[in-house]
């Protein structure tokens, strides 16, 4: 029986809404006090919030301690090789628009070594969604530097402290193309999730930088941005102009921390529509019949 | 101008010579059109039941440069793209030089006279005929000034035609199809060109070729053949085994599948992207087989050696994928035009860790049509990637071959999200099928696709017991599918002094030097493997039965003068008498070439090696 799935909840009357409960999976093996666990809560709490079918989430990650994150959550989900599972997931969106793929990704896998791929799915502007718990550290391999680590932190990799500039995501992501930018910290679950939600809700490419505090190996890190502990968490101001994009890299070029929230947000034909071939479902084998009559017509141009 | 008939008797040939086959090469330069007419009369020789198969050399510079393009055709079976030519073309003085030792002693040289000068005394000691034509001049004649560049082609298939007794009415009908989408002067120009070819007096030339009537094999008569090159057939092959999603990045030879797919494949309802890397590919094409849809990627060498971490996640997550490598000579950029076969290696072990995954190679261009669905078929049988060997010869030949009954080859193996009530990525009792996001599982717990080793429901797990299990597993189903594979055929006794083994593109000239020894009363057997990984069932038993086992490849040899498949060979079933006819030059076997290669290593026999022609370069 063939069970048809798509962007409104076919079964949501018949069936129970989506619980807490029912997306819990594995026990996480996260360090305790990690900062991943935060956003784990709130994916779970988005989808239960947005009570879609099951079936049509898949949760897909890349290597490295966030990229744990879909045995912790119960839907389809995908563990890839690390740097490629955002061209992954545009195979996925592309042949398959009755899904929602949504990506987890920490900072090694989107600025470092699956750099290439963050800045074609933006300017191909891919329908997928993208988090990035971005910790400026690499805790799973016991602290090397990261693509984002700041200049002078001291890693293994780095014992005198990093000297290179660090990669600056929301600059890069919207010189690339990005149609949603926005930026949130772990620390701050309501507006994390007002951020994915409005990233699950844009219809294109949309990618959330989250700071997710590595507490093992760059403790204190985002203190800055967080309040109780001194710090704080400017929103993005009220007057911004999120399809301006000059004065979203005006954003990106704040000091540490600065400011949180949707920075740029534009709307621009996503590769999902332009690849139109592929709107109807290829799952389907009903066209067989006119596959033969096409490939047929085909090869007799060549007799 | 020296008319044929003016050609001193004794220079002459003295036909007629009956031929089932001839050898035509056509030399001149890349912007001449000559590929195209060599394409037409490949398609003419397949409309006339003949079999054909054509050969071509692309030149290293993108836009001019030297030239060839070699049409086999004849009217028994044509399995390779012939030896030594019957007909030279000659275009230049450069087209001269540097063919004319391609062309028998005996055969006919048909030169633009307005631009080249034969060496008579040459052509008469070798008992060559010389057919001059002012090709120029007289195409400018019929088309005015523009005709210089363009149209020298048509006419020169006009005077084939004319030579073969080719149907006009069938090139004519050639001609609307090829151009008749285009301006409406192109079509008039072509078909003045053509009919001034046809009309221009040769004089006996016709007489000295004939061809037979064509000889079938049984069931073969009145078939409606097709003619394309082997990318083609291989982009046309994947449609039909049902891809309907691909992702890849352009290299040389494997390119023109990727574009061809990239226009064909949104009117079935799929799509085919190019991605920023070699990478992308293999990861996007994972993501949509993931998702349920066939799918593949494809690349040359370099970009399968690139794509080789994710071929062992395809094989870790058990994703049935098919990808494609049309091989080119290397390593690194090596030749990007030639031909090798030396990404065998590669094939079977790109990739780390214990990584078991199919590999097959196609033999000729009805292959790239049909081994692909096959291909296809195990990728989602066995949930594994399925590695597809193609090489530069077979990409960018002609051959003609029976139109497929689309009837009964037909897929389309994706999977369709379903409801079931519970579901186990990996069991260990059976062979994964994955049901693809989108199923709902009722009893609520949802899977994982990994490339951590995992347990049955894909959670991960280093157990040790787990990894023994499910490495054993995914060993298992290559084993099951080598007991469904055929025994391949052998070509001459079953037993005896020598057995040739080939792979890929070499099957047409490893059959036709067989017949060829079979014909001066020496018998060699061969076979023919397509499955390279698994191996067929009954190898060995059949190996034991010869004294002599050569596999003939076109790679480089070890110190046993093995290539990489009789390493491969010789490793898995320990028998020493396994060894190797290896090459490097980067071109095809030819078949002379071929049987004085086994002379000088099995010894003692006195084979017809064919006529005298050079082994040096034949592009020369
Ligand atoms: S090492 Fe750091 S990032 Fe990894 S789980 Fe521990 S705290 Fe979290």
């Amino acid at each position: 029986m063939v069970h048809t799935v798509n962007d409104t909840p076919v079964c949501a009357e018949q069936r129970p809404p989506l619980t807490r409960a029912d997306l819990k999976a594995d026990k996480p093996t996260w360090c305790p006090g990690c900062g991943d666990f935060s956003v784990l809560a709130i994916y779970q709490k988005l989808l239960e919030k947005k009570n879609l079918p099951q079936e049509s989430i898949v949760t897909l990650s890349g290597i490295g301690c966030s990229s744990r994150f879909p045995y912790f959550v119960n839907t389809h989900s995908v563990h890839f090789i690390h740097g490629r599972i955002l061209p992954f997931a545009t195979g996925l969106s592309l042949s398959r628009p009755d899904l929602h793929p949504i990506v987890f990704i920490g900072d090694g896998d989107a600025y470092s070594i699956g750099g290439n791929h963050f800045d074609h799915c933006a300017r191909k502007n891919v329908r997928l969604m993208v988090v990035v718990m971005d910790n400026q550290v690499y805790g799973l391999t016991k602290k090397q530097t990261s693509p984002t680590s700041p200049v002078g932190f001291k890693s293994k990799t780095d014992p005198w402290g990093s000297k290179v500039t660090p990669i600056n995501p929301t600059k890069k992501l919207i010189s690339s193309g990005a149609t949603f930018v926005a930026r949130t910290a772990a620390s701050n679950p309501n507006h994390m999730l007002e951020m994915m939600e409005a990233a699950l809700d844009h219809d294109g490419f949309s990618v959330v930088e989250c700071f997710s505090e590595c507490v093992q190996f760059n403790p204190g890190s985002f203190d800055a941005a967080v309040p109780r502990k001194g710090g704080a968490y400017p929103p993005v101001p009220e007057d911004h102009d999120v399809t301006n994009e000059e004065a979203a890299y005006a954003l990106t070029r704040e000091p540490f921390p600065g400011h949180f929230g949707i920075y740029f947000k534009v709307d621009r034909p996503t590769l999902n529509e332009t690849e139109g071939g592929l709107a109807e479902s290829p799952t389907s084998d009903t066209a067989l019949k006119d596959v033969r009559q096409q490939l047929e017509a085909s090869l007799r141009q060549l007799t | 101008m020296t008319s044929f008939r003016e050609i001193p008797p004794g220079t002459a040939y003295a036909g007629p010579e009956t031929l089932n086959d001839a050898v035509i090469r056509i030399a001149g330069n890349s912007q001449d059109g000559i590929q195209s007419v060599g394409a037409m009369l490949a398609r003419l020789a397949g409309r006339s039941e003949m079999d054909v198969m054509t050969y071509m050399t692309i030149p290293a510079t993108i836009s001019g440069g030297p030239s060839i393009f070699q049409v086999h055709m004849g009217s028994g079976r044509v399995l390779s793209a012939g030896d030594a030519a019957d007909i030279l073309v000659a275009f230049y003085q450069h087209s001269y030089d540097d063919h004319l030792e391609s062309l028998r002693d005996g055969g006919v040289l048909l030169y633009d006279s307005t631009n080249v000068e034969p060496d008579l005394d040459v052509l008469r000691e070798r008992r060559i005929t010389p057919v001059p034509v002012p090709m120029t001049s007289l195409t400018i004649e019929i088309l005015g000034g523009t005709g210089k560049k363009k149209g020298k082609n048509i006419f020169l298939l006009g005077l084939l035609a004319q030579a073969f007794r080719l149907d006009m009415e069938k090139i004519r009908r050639l001609l609307g199809e090829v151009f008749g989408h285009k301006d409406e002067s192109v079509l008039r120009n072509a078909l003045l060109a053509l009919e001034g070819g046809y009309a221009y007096s040769i004089g006996d030339m016709q007489s000295f070729f004939t061809f037979e009537e064509p000889r079938h094999e049984a069931g073969e008569a009145g078939v409606t053949k097709v003619t394309m090159t082997g990318n083609q057939a291989l982009a046309y092959g994947a449609v039909a085994a049902g891809i309907r999603f691909g992702a890849a990045y352009p290299i040389t030879p494997w390119t023109e599948v990727m574009e061809q797919l990239r226009y064909d494949l949104p009117r079935y309802g799929g799509s085919f992207i190019q991605t920023e890397d070699e990478l992308a590919g293999i990861a996007a094409a994972l993501g949509a087989a993931y998702g349920g849809v066939p799918s593949m990627t494809g690349s040359s060498g370099p970009g399968l050696a690139l794509k080789s971490e994710a071929i062992s996640f395809a094989v870790m997550a058990e994703i049935p994928l098919l990808i494609v490598d049309v091989q080119r000579g290397g390593p690194s950029t090596g030749l990007p035009t030639n031909v090798e076969q030396s990404d065998l290696n590669l094939a079977l072990h790109a990739g780390h860790g214990d990584a078991p995954r199919v590999v097959m190679a196609a033999a000729n261009v009805e292959d790239c049509f049909h081994l692909v669905i096959e291909a296809v078929r195990i990728a989602h049988e066995y949930s594994v990637p399925v590695i597809f060997l193609s090489d530069q010869a077979i990409a960018t030949r002609i051959e003609a071959f029976p139109l497929p009954d689309l009837t009964s080859v037909l897929q389309f193996p994706g999977a369709k999200p379903e409801t079931v009530d519970s579901y186990k990525p990996y069991p260990l009792d059976r062979i994964t099928r994955h049901m693809p996001p989108g199923t709902r599982i009722t009893d609520g717990k949802y899977p994982n696709v990994t490339g951590l080793e995992h347990d049955e429901f894909g959670h991960p797990s280093a157990n040790p017991k787990v990894h023994m299990a499910m490495t054993a597993k995914r060993r298992a189903k290559l084993e099951a599918l080598a007991e469904t594979l055929p025994r391949p055929a052998v070509q001459g006794p079953k037993a005896g002094e020598l057995l040739l083994v080939g792979w890929g593109s070499t099957m047409g000239v490893i059959r036709e030097a067989v017949d060829r020894a079979a014909a001066s009363g020496v018998e060699y057997s061969a076979i023919h493997l397509r499955h390279l990984n698994p191996l067929p069932p009954g190898l060995e038993e059949l190996f034991r039965r010869f004294e002599r086992v050569l596999v003939v490849e076109m790679n480089d040899r070890d110190a046993n003068g093995c290539g990489q498949l009789a390493r491969v060979l010789r490793a898995q079933y320990a028998l020493p008498h396994i060894g190797g006819i290896t090459k490097t030059d980067g071109l095809s076997f030819r078949i002379g070439e071929l049987l004085a290669r086994i002379e000088e290593t099995v010894g003692g026999h006195a084979v017809f090696v064919g006529p005298a022609v050079s082994h040096a370069n034949p592009n020369h």
